[in-house]
Formats: structure tokens, sequence, C-alpha cells
């Protein structure tokens, strides 16, 4: 498979904060890649270059086989964006916006019409339709937005944080969506702060921060990176987590976290649930009230933490 | 599931738009949708219009019934004369509205889309400009029927009444192109609706809108007999047969030939804030 959206070395820098620092991707066609990373990773300046929003200071990118800088018009007849902002007009109504929408791509007057119908249906919009879009609900215009990045059934979809500020219902009904996109041969980028959604939709994951790529895989490859196991622990008592840390670390195959606030303690090992057994007896040894305990495998979470050192949205956990 | 539009399914893209005549064609084309998006606005939230229209109604009754028996126009009355200055303000406020309806589509991310869309470059200031031309209609008509009530009236032949109108709103579609350019460049609708005043309120009041320009001290007398604002009130003033006979012409050449001066500025101010404008909406982009 060729690859619908290629980038090599992309700078951009706004005066002080450089936002990419030689960024490289690819997605195969047909494929989705998932661009994770936390708040001012770059993630909305890549896609704002690759969908010719920005110019880049250097570096070059083609999408569907064409330049972003040489031909700007021919990149945007070939994409679709949905933004982080749900970018539709409050006052017109759903199938206004999608007609507009159509139009601008010069659809003609009559298929613009009968796409927004078709759209509307499939996004399970056909009755709010003809209400203006500032009664709809927040769920309700992501998928008008969705609706609209699609309207000249492009080959590349772009996807900026498409879930953001959605409930978990909304989510799941727009994963719902997305995947049927895929499942039709679109190929898509997706940029995304929530591993969950990255671990559900894309076919391989780029993880980047400070504008540059740190690791690049399928969910799985990226974390069997980290290691295979972990045993989580929480304790009754916070102060009994720095004991517990020291209880485990024979058992340790790699850095221990502790998070202060959850009283969660992250042991990665290897051995199964024998080793756990020996992990508890240990515990138990140190006089170590325990709430909870379990194995489990790693999250994106930890193969996020374990790369960038930090977490990967604010109002996560706070590891030390 | 190939109805969202895999390649199977999907159709041929349309033919190159890069011959001139093809784009000429597309800006056109675009610029009608975004207008049409932008009228539909102004029937969805007519409240906007209203409030556009209070203001100028107050002047007129302001000026009509505070200052006006204080302000003494030889050989006539200075309801007559007032309501050309009214209309000549109107317009020039009215442009604020293009600018805040840009700055409005910006802050709501709107444009965003509109930059990722083959459309073409000029369309969105294009429709927002054309369309702003009926809003500036509506509310000259409005006023209109405002100054009859307090007592203005033409008094020349429908023609001429006719090319007045026209002449206003020739001046408010390329004032609005400077307000176009005012709205990309800030940052929010609030700091348009003040930034515009800066400007809107000397071009308005130090002209010959509300008071004779001869009356005026010598360095604002200089500035209001060049101003443009003055122009288009006086030629409005001729055209609508609002000037009492018997007043002696104006010294100043642009108030001499105000149809023509006004004109001038109509093609100067669309020949520099238009290509500004559109090159702001192409660089722009989203700053995060």
């Amino acid at each position: 498979m060729p690859n619908l959206v290629e980038a090599s070395g992309l700078v951009k820098r706004y005066r002080e904060v450089t936002a990419l620092d030689g960024l490289d991707l690819a997605v195969a066609e047909g494929s989705v890649l998932g661009l994770l990373g936390p708040n001012g990773a770059g993630k909305t300046t890549a896609v704002s270059i690759l969908a010719t929003l920005l110019e880049p200071d250097a570096g070059s990118a083609r999408v569907a086989g064409v330049d972003v800088v040489a031909s700007p018009r021919e990149v945007r007849r070939r994409i679709g964006l949905s933004g982080q902002f749900a970018a539709v007009d409050e006052h017109l109504t759903g199938f206004e916006n999608l007609i507009m929408v159509g139009r601008l791509y010069h659809l003609g007057r009559r298929r613009a019409r009968d796409r927004a119908g078709e759209l509307l249906e499939l996004f399970d919009l056909t009755e709010a339709g003809g209400r203006p879009v500032k009664t709809y609900s927040g769920g309700m215009r992501r998928r008008l937005d969705l609706a609209g990045a699609l309207v000249a059934s492009p080959p590349v979809l772009f996807l900026d944080e498409p879930t953001t500020g959605l409930d978990p219902q909304g989510r799941r009904q727009l994963w719902e969506v997305i995947r049927a996109m895929v499942g039709g041969g679109t190929t898509v980028l997706l940029t995304t702060q929530y591993l969950e959604e990255a671990d559900q939709l894309a076919d391989r994951i780029l993880v980047i921060d400070h504008g540059r790529a740190i690791a690049e895989g399928t969910a799985d490859e990226l974390k069997s990176r980290i290691g295979a196991e972990r045993i989580e622990v929480t304790v009754a008592d916070g102060a009994a987590l720095e004991p517990a840390r020291d209880a485990l670390a024979r058992f340790a195959v790699g850095e221990q976290l502790a998070d202060v606030r959850s009283r969660t303690l992250i042991t990665p090992i290897v051995g199964g649930a024998p080793v756990l057994a020996a992990a508890l007896h240990e515990l138990e040894q140190a006089h170590i009230a325990v709430r909870d305990v379990g194995l489990r495998r790693p999250t994106l979470d930890d193969v996020f933490l374990t790369l960038t050192g930090h977490v990967s949205a604010p109002e996560e956990n706070h590891y030390e | 599931m190939s109805e969202y539009g895999g390649s199977a399914t999907r159709p041929a893209l349309p033919a190159d738009a890069q011959s001139p005549g093809r784009a000429l064609c597309y800006a056109v084309s675009d610029g009608a949708v975004i207008a049409w998006r932008n009228v539909i606005k102004i029937k969805r939230v007519p409240d906007v219009l209203v409030f556009v229209l209070i203001s100028p109604i107050m002047f007129v009754l302001l000026f009509a019934f505070v200052f006006g028996n204080s302000i003494n126009i030889p050989g006539g009355s200075y309801r007559e004369f007032l309501i050309a200055g009214i209309f000549a303000q109107t317009v020039v406020f009215g442009a604020t509205f293009t600018g805040a309806g840009l700055a409005e589509d910006i802050q709501k991310g709107i444009i965003n889309r509109f930059r990722a869309l083959p459309m073409s470059r000029s369309a969105l200031l294009v429709g927002r400009t054309v369309s702003d031309v009926v809003y500036n209609a509506l509310s000259l008509l409005i006023m209109a029927l405002t100054g009859l009530v307090v007592g203005w009236g033409i008094s020349s032949s429908v023609l001429d009444a006719v090319a007045g109108f026209a002449l206003l709103l020739a001046f408010a579609y390329a004032f609005s192109w400077v307000m176009a350019y005012v709205g990309l460049l800030v940052p929010s609708v609030e700091v348009i609706n003040n930034a515009s005043f800066m400007v809107t309120m000397p071009l308005t009041f130090v002209a010959n809108t509300f008071v004779p320009a001869e009356n005026l001290p010598p360095v604002l007398r200089t500035f209001a007999l060049w101003n443009p604002v003055s122009a288009v009130t006086q030629a409005t003033r001729e055209l609508f047969g609002n000037i009492p006979p018997g007043t002696a012409p104006p010294e100043a050449w642009p108030l001499q030939h105000p149809v023509l001066y006004t004109l001038l500025w109509a093609v100067l101010l669309v020949a520099v804030f238009a290509p500004l404008a559109v090159h702001r909406y192409r660089t722009s982009g989203r700053r995060s």
C-alpha cells in the first residue's frame, strides 16, 4: 500500500516556541494513524500543515500524492478536516451547513443537496437536520462536523481530537462512525490525547512530544516495549507507599512508579501469577495494609508515561 | 460500509480549477454561497438587525429634537440638512458589522473549515461584503422612513434619488473592505466593536454630517472638507435636493465634485484593502 500521507522533517516555530521540530510521519492507504501526545506536543500544528492551513518553516509533506506547499488547492480537493472545535455554523440548520460545504467543494447544487441528505441520515441527524445547529448537543455538533468533512468523500481525512469534550457515550458513538468510515477505505490521520482512543481506532500509533516523534508502532508493540506485565498495588495509607516500593523492589524489572494521590504503586515484572503471590507475601511480611492489588498488562498510559516522563492528560493521575 | 465514501465508490474529482475563467467562475459562485449563508443569518437572528438600526434612529431623533434647534442652517431646515449626514454615518458604522462577522468566524473556528476547502480564496470576504450591502440597504430604508417622519423629504427626480442611494451603497461597500481587513487582524468580536469606533467616530463627526464644515476651527475644517464622508454627505444632499436655494457653492474641490470624489475614494479603498484582506485571510493560520 502506498502512503497517502507523508511528511518529512516538518518544522514550525512560533516566536519563542518550537511547535514542530523535525517531524516525520507516514500513513499507508486505507489505514489509521493515531497521533498521540499531550497538549502542546504539536499535534494540531502537524494537522494544520497537512491540511494546508499553515505553511511549514522547513520540511515537506505530500497528501494523496500532492505537495501541500506547492499545490494547496489540489490538496484541499482531496481531504476532509474535522477540527477540535466543531466548526459548524450555529445559525444555519444541519442541512444548510452540509449544503454549504458541498457547494464550496463544487459538487453542484443538486449533488450538494443529495449528499447532505445522505450524510444526515448516516449520522442519525435527519430529524434534527431542519433545526439551527445552536439547538444541537455537543455530540450532535461533532457528528455534523464530521459529516462536513465527508461531504466530498475525500480519500484522506484529518480528525483533530474528534472526541475532546464529549461524554463517554458520545465518544463511543463517534468511534463507531469513524470505524465504519475506515471500513470504507478512507485513510485517516487522527490526533488524540486519549490513549484509549488511539488504542481503539488506530492501526499504528505515533507518539509525539515537544514537536518530535518519540515512538511508533502498533498499540501492542508499544505496550510490549515497556515490559509485559505489572503489579498494581493500592495501599490503605499513603505513608505506606515508600515501604511498599522497597518491599517490591526486588521483583521490579523496570522503574517503579508511585502515584501519591491514588496511593498506587506500579511495579513492572516478569513471571505472572506466581510473582504476584510472592509479592503479596512480601507486603504482608512488611505489614503493609493493601486495599487493592492486581496483575495487569500495560496500557498506553503506561507507555506514554515511560516514553515521555509525564502523563498523557493533565486531569489524570500524577505519578512521580 | 462504503457509503461513508471509500475509494471504491468515490466519484472522480471534478475538473481542474486552474484556468482563469474557471477561477473567476468559482470566485463568483463561492462568494454567492457565502453571501447566501450570511443572509440566512439576518433572517435567523433579526435582533442583530434591530440593534444595527436602533442607534441611527436614535441619532436622528437626538439631533433633530435636541441639537436641531441650536444649529442654524442658512435658508433651510436642520432636519433637511441632517438626514443625509445620518445616512452617511449609518453606512460607515454599518461597515463595523462586516469586520465583526469575520472576527466571529475566526473566533468560532469556522474559518479553518473554509480555509481547508477548495473554495476561492476571496469568497469568504466577497460573500461577506456583498451580504452586508443587504444590511446597509435595509438600514437605509429604515433611516429614510424615520427621516420622513421627522420632516425630511426628497425634492429631486426619482433618478437622482436612486443615484443618491446607489452612491451611499457603493461607498458602504468600499468602506466595508476596510473593516473586513481590520476584522481579520483583531482577536475577537469585542475588540473590533471598540477599535472600529476610533475610526468611525472622527470620520463621521469631523465632517459636514451634523454641522456645516465651514463652522469648524481651521485644522478640523481642512480635515472635514477633504473627508470622504463629507463628500458622500454633500453628494447625497445634492441628489436628494436637500440643499436650500441660495446656498453659497462649496469652496473645496472635493465638495464641488462630491460624486466623483466619493467614487474615487470607493475605488481607492477597494484597491488597497481588498488585496490586503485577501492576503491576510490566506496567511492567517491558527496559532495553536
